[in-house]
């Protein structure tokens, strides 16, 4: 039971992954800043950095809502 | 395409004979030196001898030396650097146990190489939706990249065999992926990484006779990492190594710092009468990838390798699917 929900569990992990992709290329893709001269590369870096690293806690804070709910029982936490 | 041949067998074999012939030298080496540790999970005081690192890092240059005789690619040279450095890192924390935040800083140095040599694409490739181009972001990705593969690698090293025989698993796979997406270069570069753990694995498995150490996992996990990002495949890296990250992910969520599992009094799992492992009913204790595993039944050493192998199977499944993705777009 517990090593099934160890599968499960990576699977989730993978849709995740998949998802978090597909945000990734149709938020982060097509930013694209521009005014600021030289700096517009930096600027756009800077960004995307924040949306991306949003987007990382975003999929930290779903891994372990879930992390709670499937092994939640196993520990009693 | 047959001209790739030569050069790939030639390293496969240097790989796998490095480290099959280097290794019980190196036993007997490490023995008389007297470098050895308790195996814990055995009965009585059984006396296990390590860092096995230096045996994998002789199949990494000899075998990586080879392939760059033959293409003379950065790419090829940004793998042989980063895996030598992060080896350098770990056997520095072999002889001295330094704090947990040596082996991250030390693995950023590990990763410059890479950024040097300009051995990158600065595109992410995800599957079915494409490519994202981030320059500036990319750089801190190659970084974190080297950094986490080679602290998974290093913590998935929890049982006899585990860390070699996962590596097999997780390096064919990717080098399969490498592969399907027609990087031939960097699947060539990339199956030594598979014959030179699976040459490890011989002497690494249950009853183990020598430990990878950090210098070996390190090695093993920074080579993985420059690989995906020299051949372009940082997500189907990432999915093949699924049950590690998930093992950093349980240890990071219940530590909730940047620790050395050494510094930690707590033990995740304890060991029966009967030496099989079982989870502890402590609280206070971290959770982990093998508490998990254990956690309804207490299972013998080698049938909780056996289900962390399952697991490597399953995600090489999924990155071997994952590459097939790449092929389409939404």
């Amino acid at each position: 039971m517990m090593h099934g929900k160890l599968f499960a569990f990576l699977f989730l992990m993978w849709v995740l992954i998949i998802i978090g992709g597909a945000i990734a290329v149709v938020i982060l893709g097509p930013i694209s800043i521009s005014g600021f001269g030289e700096s517009d590369p930096l600027i756009n870096s800077i960004v995307k950095g924040t949306i991306a690293i949003g987007l990382s806690i975003a999929w930290i804070l779903i891994l372990t809502k879930m992390k709670n709910l499937i092994f939640r029982k196993t520990f009693n936490y | 395409m047959t001209e790739l041949i030569i050069p790939a067998v030639v390293s496969c074999i240097v790989a796998f004979f490095t480290v099959f012939l280097m290794t019980p030298p190196l036993i007997k080496y490490l023995h008389k030196k007297n470098l050895t540790v308790i195996d814990i999970h055995k009965k009585g005081k059984v006396m296990v001898v390590r860092p096995g690192g230096p045996a994998l890092i002789a199949g990494v240059i000899t075998s990586e030396i080879v392939l760059y005789a033959f293409f003379q690619s950065n790419e090829i040279l940004a793998i042989l650097i980063t895996s030598s450095l992060a080896f350098i890192v770990g056997l520095v924390d072999d002889r001295k146990a330094m704090g947990g935040w040596f082996k991250p800083v030390g693995l950023v140095l590990a990763a410059l190489p890479i950024i040097i040599l300009g051995a990158y694409d600065s595109d992410l490739a995800f599957p079915l939706f494409g490519e994202v181009h981030i320059p500036i972001l990319y750089l801190a990705i190659i970084i974190f990249m080297i950094v986490i593969t080679g602290n998974t690698i290093n913590s998935i090293d929890v049982a006899n065999g585990i860390a070699s025989g996962f590596m097999v698993i997780a390096s064919f796979s990717l080098s399969v992926a490498l592969f399907i997406l027609q990087n031939y270069e960097i699947a060539i570069a990339s199956l030594p990484l598979g014959f030179i753990s699976l040459a490890f694995y011989k002497y690494h498995k249950i009853p183990s006779k020598i430990f990878p150490g950090d210098s070996g996992a390190l090695t093993l996990g920074a080579m993985y990492g420059a690989i995906a990002i020299v051949g372009q495949v940082e997500v189907i890296a990432a999915i093949a190594l699924l049950p590690a990250v998930l093992n950093s992910f349980l240890f990071l969520a219940s530590v909730k710092k940047i620790v050395d599992h050494r510094e930690l009094n707590e033990k995740p799992v304890e060991i029966t009468d009967d030496f099989k492992l079982k989870a502890t009913k402590n609280k206070r204790a971290r959770i982990s990838l093998v508490r998990l595993i254990v956690a309804t039944t207490p299972l013998t050493e080698k049938e909780v390798g056996n289900v962390i192998f399952k697991l490597a199977l399953f995600s090489a499944g999924l990155a071997i699917i994952t590459a097939f993705m790449m092929e389409f777009k939404v």
